[in-house]
């Protein structure tokens, strides 16, 4: 019985193909999406765990100095005084990260890939030993050292022996930075009597990376999301349908005896097959998605933070698995409905297909006051929440709210479109189009969903682009920089150039914290640059001339959001307390910023020598000034930056991040299309019996076709200016509540009205596309088949 | 004095065969001891970098105003990866210290590692200093020290007399570690008094005692078929007796004892003189560790009875081992301390 009970319910796939392949491709697009965003986060996160691994970043507490460099002897000093120190010293390799650390006083745990246990050998002491993946061997040129391939190395990070480390990167009894044992001797002496320039920072809960890349991986999350929700809508449609064609089936089995909890079980059994095989292709899908779009991701994040991230995808279960667990809880979420009407249903419930998914009045009206309370509960949440919990469920109650609210709104306009009709032609037509918006609601409602991503997430990344732009110009004031290797060549340098060109600034800047925040403190030259092209967010009056007089400094945003520091708040810098006088954007730093003026920084930090130097002067000497330095003064051509090199380079990674965004919204917008196809497919056969009296009273067919373009799009047009809206709120919700609470910093919203224009054409090209096939297919119908619908009364 | 120590020390080159080809664990180019024995001090009590390993190793009996008995370790160990090297990073010369305090409750222990060549750890001459990270043994001379040491738990700061001279074991300083003839340097300091505070969870308590220092060095590895070592250091009424038992994988043992009299004479006695029985066990970290010690020497009518103070005395550091203080009963009463290693 079971036997016949499963073909008969099986046969419905085979004599419904289109249904089945929608069913299964609407799946695996949303599983797809999803599980590429999840391999990309995955991936990145990977990497992440293996560079915070290898450099004890977050976990131990560290000692620092103000210019990033350590002699060597405090380190025997701070031990000799009972610091269970371990030196650091870090570089650039042929463009890896060189990390030399010391075996035998690393905190255990703290060096990865074995160099603690078996490796711990004559040659990784003495002899010259790298660790790293083959990938950053690759591109390592040959340094006479023996390279040991291992895997779980961070991307382009190469671990070695401390001494080795000092040996290639030139740093003679220098260290970078001393990593604290989480577990100290009792007896001690403080390390201000030991090293007075070295400072103790304390471990960070999360780091600072982390904090920063997550949000980037939040944001790709809520793409993925958003972009399986959209899948939802499509897998619900098909499942709905499938449901609502089988009934006579379903009615017949029940009459024959069938019982009904077998019955039920045999389809959630279908259910679950159908859904891990198009969980499968979705993964495989995914992992092409992730593939493409991880070398973009990867560029970004070393752009945007510094931080590596392989290029190469690994299947890790972590992604896998979730994209299979989505793809079966997607189907269930789809079909509990159904399947609970299935088991209510009485025996003999008539079997006539109406309408599918046809919603009551009353229906509509739950789904209306649904609608309004969600979007209260975002606009709520964006008022008092906190946090980026807070955010992304502002996000959430925003777009269910305005999708659920789309049919309605659509159909007051629809009906209001009714009401002003001045023809026959035209009432129909707006009869007709109300009558097909239940059928077409859940497209249209995904059709929303990606084009408000769209405007949304385009709206955030040209806003940023172009703020970012601005940032660049302010800072990037000067033509020209330069970097010396050691104080005696900066001030070689300073002498070299000042006859040169129109001024020299030093760039000189101390760490230190503030108000325990990790920070750098700038000492620039009170210069006409600074004044003209550092713009406050929020300052006093006077700002620069006071803070030139050195009566106060500047902080940027970061700092002033994380420590909650307000105008006139007082900061101390190396025990001396000053006024915060202004507040400035410094978009894409981690880290807090202080700025005062050179003649105070040289009285707090007497020690320090700027190494660096801005340039100011005619851009069109710049190259010959760059010959000069390397022929005349020798300087390296790696100590030299063109302002517009610098310009070019911060721009490419954020086109980077657009490439990532733009094909997540192309993606988006075909699942949606793709949606809208398969809707309108399965009604145009299920709309015969309303069509062939117009057809009867004089319609030729082909004028139906192409009234069935006319309404789509209509309802593509009508949908996508109700998008734009709700593509703004997302905008704004993620420029001023989501990166607030995830970099800091507030980013200005921008609004491109080309760019609207352009998606919106999309959009509706999308609509037509989708809308061709079923106009072709209807105005090909046999006339005969029009004709039945008279003659074979169901 | 310690095959494991030993063992440990050798580790980094061992494993070096294993891991990288072509660095076999010859000892060839390094020094090897040879007989007669001929030192020159200060300069022998300062490091010896042509020799494989080496160790300074310092253990205490101690009371306080209570009576309460306390043991307390500080011991530097050298070793060369190669005989010859470079300076800085490069040099092949590592140190491990280990430190100890042992109440009859509890059992505290830190271990600490060093580059050699970079001043983190050594030893000088004149004036007298060996140190790791801040632990210290230092002084105008040998025979006038202090010590520190800290770990996460304990610290300590002690100063040292020595009411006696060196005395050597062996032949003069020569002593052999098996049938086959491995050997070492070996000469030790047992006459030192000791004072000082111990800082413990509970609070600082003051101490007097009497230490041994043991100086040894060598290039040798033990015969390989030796795995273990059961090592006395006595202080008795009458007499201090150095005696040790190397257990052989046949079940058989290679011993070595040298008696030494109050004004410091020595009399070395040669494999099978000195014995030491297993008479109790004590289960330490999962395993079955003799506690409990019959030790004689016939010539010298010595017949004691050996117990651990704190039979937990298990140096949980790089390589495990068990080193504690010993109460001495029977023909002589006194303390000691028993260093055991192998018990796997």
């Amino acid at each position: 019985m079971t036997k016949a009970g499963l073909q008969a319910l099986l046969s419905h796939w085979l004599r419904n193909p289109m249904q089945l392949f929608t069913l299964i491709v609407g799946l695996s697009l949303a599983t797809a999406l999803w599980s590429g965003v999840q391999a990309v986060n995955a991936e990145a996160r990977a990497s992440y765990d293996a560079a915070a691994q290898t450099l004890g970043e977050g976990q131990l507490a560290q000692i620092t100095s103000a210019d990033g460099a350590i002699p060597q002897s405090d380190y025997i000093r701070l031990r000799r005084a009972g610091w269970l120190v371990s030196p650091v010293v870090e570089g650039r390799l042929d463009g890896a990260r060189l990390i030399g650390l010391d075996p035998l006083t690393s905190p255990s745990g703290m060096a990865p890939m074995g160099v603690r246990d078996e490796s711990l050998s004559t040659d990784v002491l003495i002899g010259g030993v790298l660790f790293a993946t083959q990938e950053t061997f690759d591109r390592l040129k040959d340094h006479d050292v023996t390279r040991i391939v291992t895997p779980d190395a961070a991307p382009n990070v190469i671990i070695t022996d401390v001494g080795t480390a000092q040996r290639l990167l030139g740093l003679e009894s220098t260290l970078s930075r001393l990593l604290v044992a989480p577990e100290q001797p009792v007896v001690q002496t403080p390390i201000s009597e030991v090293t007075p320039t070295l400072t103790l920072r304390a471990p960070q809960d999360v780091s600072d990376v982390g904090r920063l890349t997550d949000s980037f991986h939040l944001n790709l999350t809520a793409f993925g999301l958003l972009s399986f929700a959209v899948g939802i809508f499509i897998v619900h449609g098909a499942i709905g349908l499938a449901f609502e064609q089988r009934r006579p089936v379903i009615r017949t089995l029940r009459a024959l005896g069938f019982p009904l909890h077998r019955l039920i079980a045999l389809i959630a059994i279908e259910l679950l097959v159908l859904s891990l095989v198009a969980g499968v292709i979705g993964i495989g899908l995914g992992y092409i998605v992730a593939a493409a779009l991880l070398p973009d991701v990867a560029a970004t994040i070393s752009g945007l933070y510094g931080e590596s991230v392989s290029g190469t995808l690994q299947l890790r279960p972590e992604w896998w698995l979730s994209g299979l667990m989505i793809a079966v809880g997607g189907t269930c979420m789809a079909a509990a409905a159904s399947l609970f009407q299935l088991a209510r249903m009485p025996l003999l419930a008539s079997a006539r297909p109406r309408a599918w998914a046809m919603q009551s009045g009353k229906g509509r009206l739950y789904q209306a006051v649904l609608a309004v309370v969600l979007l209260i509960l975002a606009v709520f949440l964006g008022a008092v929440g906190n946090g980026l919990a807070a955010g992304f469920g502002m996000l959430a109650a925003l777009l269910i709210g305005a999708a659920l609210a789309l049919p309605v709104i659509l159909d007051r306009i629809l009906a209001f479109g009714a009401s002003r009709a001045r023809s026959v032609m035209a009432e129909w037509f707006w009869a007709d189009t109300r009558q097909q918006l239940p059928g077409l609601s859940l497209a249209l409602m995904a059709l929303l969903l990606a084009m408000a991503a769209n405007v949304g997430v385009s709206t955030m990344v040209s806003s940023f682009r172009l703020t970012f732009t601005g940032f660049l110009d302010q800072r990037l004031a000067s033509e020209f920089y330069v970097y010396a290797d050691d104080a005696d060549q900066a001030a070689a340098l300073q002498t070299y150039l000042t006859p040169r060109v129109d001024q020299v600034l030093p760039i000189q800047f101390a760490n230190q914290n503030v108000r325990d925040l990790p920070s750098e403190i700038y000492g620039p030259t009170a210069h006409s640059t600074y004044r003209e092209n550092w713009l406050f967010l929020q300052a006093t009056s006077e700002a620069w001339a006071q803070i030139e007089a050195g009566e106060g400094a500047a902080i940027n945003e970061q700092l002033a959001r994380r420590a909650d520091i307000a105008i006139g708040d007082e900061i101390t810098l190396a025990g001396e307390p000053f006024p915060v006088l202004g507040i400035y954007g410094d978009y894409g730093n981690p880290i807090g910023q202080v700025i005062v003026t050179e003649t105070a920084f040289n009285r707090l930090f007497p020690e320090i020598r700027p190494l660096r130097f801005g340039v100011r002067m005619d851009t069109a000497n710049v190259p010959a000034l760059a010959d000069a330095l390397r022929d005349d003064f020798g300087l390296e051509d790696a100590n030299m930056v063109n302002q517009a090199g610098i310009k070019a380079f911060s721009l490419s990674v954020f086109d980077r991040t657009f490439t990532v965004t733009g094909a997540l919204n192309v993606l988006t917008l075909a699942v949606a299309g793709f949606a809208i196809l398969m809707s309108l497919l399965t009604l145009a056969t299920m709309r015969l019996p309303q069509l062939a009296p117009v057809w009867a009273q004089g319609l030729t067919r082909a004028q139906l076709g192409r009234i069935e373009i006319i309404r789509a799009v209509l309802l593509a047009l009508l949908t996508t200016v109700l998008a734009l809206p709700l593509g703004l709120a997302l905008a704004w919700t993620l420029l001023a509540v989501v990166n607030v609470e995830a970099f800091g910093w507030r980013l200005p919203m921008f609004l491109f009205p080309m760019d609207y224009a352009r998606l919106a054409i999309f959009a509706v090209a999308a609509a037509v596309l989708a809308a061709l096939w079923p106009a072709r297919k209807l105005a090909k119908t046999r006339p005969s088949d029009l004709l039945k619908v008279f003659s074979n009364e169901r | 004095m310690n095959v494991r120590i030993l063992l440990l020390l050798l580790w980094p080159v061992a494993a070096s065969a294993q891991g990288f080809a072509g660095l076999g664990t010859s000892t060839d180019g390094f020094a090897t001891p040879e007989r007669p024995a001929v030192f020159d001090f200060s300069v022998d009590h300062g490091p010896h970098p042509d020799y494989r390993i080496e160790w300074w190793y310092l253990t205490a009996n101690l009371q306080d105003d209570d009576g309460t008995h306390y043991g307390l370790q500080w011991t530097l160990f050298r070793t060369a990866l190669t005989p010859d090297g470079g300076d800085g990073w490069s040099s092949p010369q590592l140190w491990m210290g280990h430190a100890a305090v042992t109440t009859p409750i509890d059992h505290y222990v830190t271990e600490r590692l060093a580059r050699g060549g970079i001043g983190q750890a050594g030893v000088t001459t004149a004036p007298f200093e060996a140190w790791i990270d801040d632990w210290q043994l230092s002084g105008p001379d040998f025979d006038n020290l202090n010590m520190t040491a800290s770990g996460p738990e304990f610290a300590y700061d002690m100063d040292l007399i020595a009411l006696g001279d060196i005395v050597f074991h062996g032949d003069d300083g020569y002593s052999v570690k098996s049938a086959d003839g491995q050997a070492s340097y070996y000469y030790s300091q047992p006459f030192y008094t000791i004072e000082g505070m111990l800082t413990l969870p509970d609070g600082d308590v003051h101490v007097t005692g009497n230490a041994w220092l043991d100086r040894e060095w060598s290039s040798q590895p033990l015969s390989e078929n030796q795995t273990g070592w059961d090592w006395f250091s006595l202080s008795l009424d009458d007499g201090k007796l150095m005696g040790f038992r190397l257990r052989q994988d046949d079940g058989s043992y290679y011993t070595s004892a040298t008696w030494i009299t109050l004004d410091g004479e020595t009399t070395a006695y040669a494999d099978g003189a000195f014995q030491a029985e297993p008479q109790g066990y004590s289960n330490v970290n999962g395993r079955q560790i003799p506690t409990q010690w019959n030790v004689r020497l016939d010539e010298r009518g010595v017949d004691l009875d050996v117990y651990a103070l704190n039979p937990n005395s298990w140096m949980e550091t790089s390589v495990p081992y068990w080193e504690g203080p010993i109460l001495v009963e029977g023909s002589h009463t006194g303390v000691g301390y028993l260093e055991m290693t192998g018990y796997e």
